[in-house]
């Protein structure tokens, strides 16, 4: 069982950390986009 | 976020814990490998998900090289980048399955090299998109994915061309999956599939207003500071 929870894990691990990275970046873009507003 | 975009993703989420559901309760116990079996019911979805955004990323590449199409160019890429998160998992739950089903984590065989070099294909390709500053990027990435997508059937197909310690196709043609089996897997494709699609979605979003922001600056600039002589 201790494989099969840890394959789950490992999954579901991976795709949040995908979803991470795109929340990071549309932060960054939100950022750059304020930025080059207040110019 | 559009109306559209919140009702699909809580859809999927209802899938994806039905399908979660169903492959830990529903889904019958193998006799010869127990309960670790069901890790069957993440790595083939995903696989078949990370196969079908391959090809996609070959028609969207093929698109641009006939069109130059922007839309194409992001396709391709947003359909690379989710294709190789789907195949790294294909990549974790694989030796997690055959540890204690072979006793061995990895074996140079056949379908996991073709597997591991399809991975190492994209990740390529996506290092030449994030690293390369030429014009001509989304053209050489464009020829990279029309020549990687030739291992996708490699992969898919090497079970049948070559003695291989992987399974057999467990259903279509041949196939001998057990029927509530076979309707587990499929629920869990179609909830990768949506869940797939769902990040697509938002990867193209950021892609787009990520470009149109960049077009939008360059143009600024050359207002403010003239065109380059």
């Amino acid at each position: 069982m201790n494989y099969l929870y840890a394959a789950y894990a490992a999954t579901w691990l991976i795709h949040v950390a995908y979803l991470g990275s795109i929340a990071i970046r549309y932060k960054r873009l939100q950022r750059d986009i304020s930025n080059s507003g207040k110019k | 976020m559009k109306p559209a975009f919140t009702i699909f993703a809580l859809l999927t989420l209802c899938l994806l814990s039905y399908a979660l559901y169903a492959a830990l309760v529903v889904a019958p116990t193998e006799l010869t490998m127990g309960d670790v079996q069901r890790i069957f019911y993440y790595h083939v979805p995903s696989a078949w998900t990370a196969f079908i955004l391959f090809t996609i990323n070959f028609v969207a590449s093929v698109v641009y090289l006939i069109k130059r199409s922007v839309k194409a160019d992001i396709v391709a890429l947003v359909s690379a980048e989710v294709g190789v998160v789907f195949c790294t998992v294909v990549l974790v739950t694989g030796p997690i399955w055959a540890r204690p089903v072979w006793g061995i984590w990895w074996t140079w065989d056949i379908r996991l090299t073709t597997t591991l070099v399809l991975w190492l294909i994209y990740v390529a390709y996506l290092m030449l998109r994030r690293f390369s500053v030429g014009s001509q990027t989304a053209l050489i990435a464009a020829v990279l994915a029309v020549f990687g997508a030739l291992d996708v059937p490699l992969v898919y197909f090497s079970i049948w061309f070559f003695r291989t310690q992987h399974p057999s196709p467990v259903i279509g043609k041949g196939g001998s999956l057990d029927p509530v089996m076979a309707h587990v897997l499929l629920i869990n494709w179609a909830a990768f599939m949506c869940f797939g699609f769902l990040v697509c979605w938002s990867r193209y979003r950021l892609e787009k207003v990520k470009r149109d922001t960049e077009e939008t600056q360059a143009l600024e600039a050359l207002l403010e500071h003239g065109a380059p002589r």
